[in-house]
């Protein structure tokens, strides 16, 4: 028989306007299961609380219904409250009389019988409460950070300066990622590689940093502070114990004319390889897709020349196990590709470029060593044309967000044009001048009015070839949507910002939510925006959205954050609202007969498999078992089973269909 | 002679619809008092074994509502929610219950307002729908099966 106490409060005036307290608890007082009743005005103040800790010890309650406001208000309070009376706090609910009756309702008897029939059913739920008890999680300080870009280098540094454990794992042989590619930055032109390279050289030589370049996940298990992630360290060819990265390889390496993927395609590379002089770490890799070796089993000049012998053409991909606590997921994003702009002739012509290319040539570093030089004849461009939103606020063709960062440099390549050829004449196209952030307009004017950049307002139609020009149409909306014709020697195009290549596949690897876009999704777009739907997992830099330098290292920052907050903690308390696979004695074990259409409904693979087996270790039966560190409580699979096996600890089958009864049944 | 009143039960989730009733009362919004709210954690959650055994025990309408699709804060429960209704609906016929009597809606934890609508709208149909007599059938039915 239920001790059950009932504490009606009057909030004030809040319910007691409209509600009848005193009937709501003399009826309550009656309910079959209720030792006590009570109303008091109010019930969360100290007194109140103490009126409920008094009845719980004095009565013996074993369940208390708080009849107030939401209980996505006080339910902590309250439980708190019975917790501190020695009353396990999940017997203990509260009946919502204020936002959902009394606010709600003019003063009636009908709305006082409202309220007692609130009561009433949160009265017959309590008593099918079970004591629950928190769940402890124990939590593996170690972070995995997933790219080696800027966003993943900050949150790295980040994690490791508050002494904890991080893997940072880059998928190309180096990490610095498009930040490295950057000639300048803007709004300040300072050199990208001048701030960046030192921040990656600290990642090397950090002491709570372990790099593993080359390497992608492979699979990631477990849930919050319990990961198990498998990374797999491509093959390098090489020995990086004995590798000194003296270089001699990649000067006598036979294979010479392949694409510099660093360069964007406008330099050349060798078989074996650093992306770029300032890479990190400063090793070769061999790329066994151009290798000589590799392709028609000859050559090996690399390992005659090597001084230290630490080429290994019999390497294989090794895969790593690593058990970590949380995941930074900083995987950057890409650059739409040449295909999708035939108007713009990408592709057909080669002075036809994009931003990042321009970046290359204009970088110090890059193969004209920073002069402009158009990558057909390697002639400095007289005239130059950039346009902006190639492929961005494009539903029709490209993609319908704006990409954000492209106004800025934009601005900025114009400027580094007009500096560096200073007879040169630049045209901006573009449809909007979306300048918002720190200096950031002062920078694009100053392209206008110091620089002397000619910006249109209009898009281009077409660019074609004419007399070794490019002839680039388009329309000035400005001067009363006049066509525009410019002949000009080099066209840059402003790429949309695009998900990375892959993305998609990531994403499902680690169970985290993408949009339409293949971007990483957030869990709450303003209040949780480094949070991922999965706990433990956090989203830093422009794998979520096009991003800019400063915003990217600021996300990064607060990724890190975050990682550090969990980690602060040596055990995680989880709500106990979670699914369970009921068990029962022998033959039947379980009323589970083991469909798993559990499992294929749950949003979290919290549902795995578990083996009943007899006393000889052979197998009974399969039977579906929650995992209570994935488990989030949402219920579906108690919906989704067709035996009643699973249930919810908090939402149980019993106490809903008796809340059901009890409201329908005065 | 007294106007019916109608029993109606409101399924709701904990994140979107049960966060919207309260903004609804924070917002001072009237409606009418026939609609008493069962708080699940989501819409997935619930069996639609319920919505039958609130007909069984005397409700004249029911209301399941949860968040908008894409909205769920456990990312797809609504979704299944939402399938199960499509399937559900269509044995309402054989079970001799007038879809009417069911409102499936989605109310956002912002949209107060358009959950007193969503109340007030069923009340009204409800009304005209009359008070729901069949439910002895459904009732003798439930046990029938129970007892398989």
């Amino acid at each position: 028989m239920s001790k059950i106490g009932v504490f009606i409060c009057h909030c004030g005036e809040n319910i007691s306007a409209t509600v009848n307290c005193g009937k709501v608890a003399e009826v309550a007082g009656k309910l079959e299961g209720v030792a006590y009743s009570t109303d008091y005005k109010y019930m969360c103040s100290d007194p109140g609380q103490t009126i409920i800790k008094q009845m719980i010890k004095e009565k013996g309650l074993d369940g208390v219904v708080v009849a107030a406001c939401s209980p996505r208000m006080h339910e902590p309070t309250f439980r708190k409250a019975c917790s501190e009376a020695g009353l396990n706090p999940y017997l203990c609910e509260m009946a919502n009389l204020r936002e959902h009756c009394s606010w709600v309702h003019d003063k009636s008897d009908a709305t006082t019988q409202k309220a007692i029939d609130i009561v009433r059913t949160l009265v017959e739920k309590v008593k099918h409460n079970k004591p629950l008890s928190t769940i402890k999680v124990p939590v593996t300080k170690k972070a995995l950070v997933i790219g080696g870009g800027i966003a993943g280098i900050q949150a790295s540094l980040d994690i490791a300066n508050a002494g904890h454990q991080v893997v940072l794992v880059e998928k190309e042989p180096s990490i610095g990622g498009h930040m490295s590619q950057l000639s300048e930055t803007f709004p300040t032109l300072d050199c990208s590689q001048c701030i960046l390279t030192p921040r990656m050289v600290e990642v090397a030589q950090h002491p709570n940093i372990t790099l593993m370049t080359y390497a992608e996940l492979e699979k990631l298990d477990g849930f919050i502070g319990n990961f198990k992630a498998t990374i797999r360290k491509k093959a390098k060819s090489i020995d990086e114990k004995l590798c000194t990265g003296c270089g001699l390889c990649t000067t006598k390496c036979p294979t010479k004319k392949i694409p510099s993927e660093f360069n964007e395609g406008l330099g050349f590379r060798t078989a074996i390889y650093v992306p770029f002089p300032q890479a990190v770490p400063n090793k070769p890799v061999i790329d066994k897709l151009n290798c000589q070796y590799y392709l028609k089993g000859k050559c090996k000049v690399c390992e005659k020349v090597c001084p230290t012998g630490a080429i290994r053409f019999d390497q294989e991909d090794e895969l790593v196990e690593l058990e970590v606590g949380a995941v930074v997921v900083a995987t950057g994003f890409n650059i739409m590709t040449t295909s999708e702009f035939p108007e713009y002739g990408y592709g057909k012509y080669p002075d036809v470029i994009t931003g990042l290319q321009f970046e290359r040539l204009a970088s110090a570093s890059g193969p004209t060593l920073g002069e402009i030089r158009r990558p057909s004849d390697g002639k400095i461009p007289e005239k130059i044309v950039f346009i902006a939103c190639a492929g961005s606020r494009d539903p029709a063709k490209g993609k319908p967000y704006c990409s954000k960062i492209c106004c800025m440099y934009t601005a900025k390549h114009a400027m580094l044009y007009q500096h560096k050829v200073h007879h040169g004449e630049s045209y901006v196209f573009y449809m909007d001048i979306r300048a918002a952030g720190k200096n950031y307009d002062e920078f694009t004017r100053r392209a206008i009015v110091e620089d002397k950049v000619n910006y249109l307002r209009g898009r281009v139609s077409k660019v074609y070839e004419e007399n070794g020009k490019l002839i680039v149409k388009g329309v000035d909306t400005l001067l009363n949507a006049k066509p525009v014709e410019i002949e000009v020697d080099m066209v840059v195009l402003a790429s949309a910002g695009v998900a990375n290549p892959g993305s998609e596949e990531l994403a499902q690897k680690m169970h985290i939510s993408y949009d339409a876009y293949n971007f990483f999704s957030e869990a709450h777009p303003k209040l949780k925006p480094v949070e991922t739907n999965t706990a433990g997992i956090y989203l830093a830099g422009a794998c979520q959205a096009p991003k800019d330098i400063p915003e990217t290292v600021a996300a990064a920052s607060g990724a890190a954050a975050k990682v550090a907050i969990l980690f602060s903690q040596n055990e995680l308390s989880r709500e106990p609202v979670v699914a369970v696979v009921n068990r029962s004695a022998p033959p039947l074990y379980s009323t589970c007969v083991g469909c798993f259409m559990c499992a294929t409904a749950c949003p979290y693979s919290a549902i795995g498999e578990e083996e009943i087996k007899d006393r000889k270790g052979n197998v009974i039966k399969k039977v579906a078992k929650v995992n209570p560190g994935l488990c989030q409580g949402c219920g579906t699979c108690v919906a989704f089973c067709r035996s009643k096996s699973i249930d919810l600890d908090g939402y149980t089958n019993e106490q809903m269909y008796s809340e059901v009864m009890a409201l329908l049944n005065e | 002679m007294t106007e019916f009143e109608p029993k109606i039960v409101a399924f709701v989730c904990n994140w979107c619809t049960y966060a919207g009733a309260d903004l609804t009362g924070t917002s001072r919004i009237k409606y009418a008092q026939n609609v008493k709210i069962i708080r699940f954690p989501c819409t997935g959650r619930i069996d639609f074994m319920l919505l039958l055994k609130a007909f069984g025990e005397g409700a004249d309408g029911i209301i399941v509502s949860g968040c908008h699709p894409n909205d769920c804060h456990y990312t797809s429960g609504n979704f299944h929610a939402r399938r199960r209704w499509i399937m559900f609906r269509g044995l309402l016929d054989l079970l001799g219950i007038d879809v009417r009597r069911i409102q499936y809606s989605w109310v956002s934890a912002a949209e107060g307002a358009k959950w007193a609508d969503v109340v007030n709208t069923t009340v009204t149909a409800i009304r005209e729908l009359g008070p729901y007599t069949d439910y002895a059938k459904v009732a003798n039915y439930l046990e029938k099966e129970a007892n398989v």
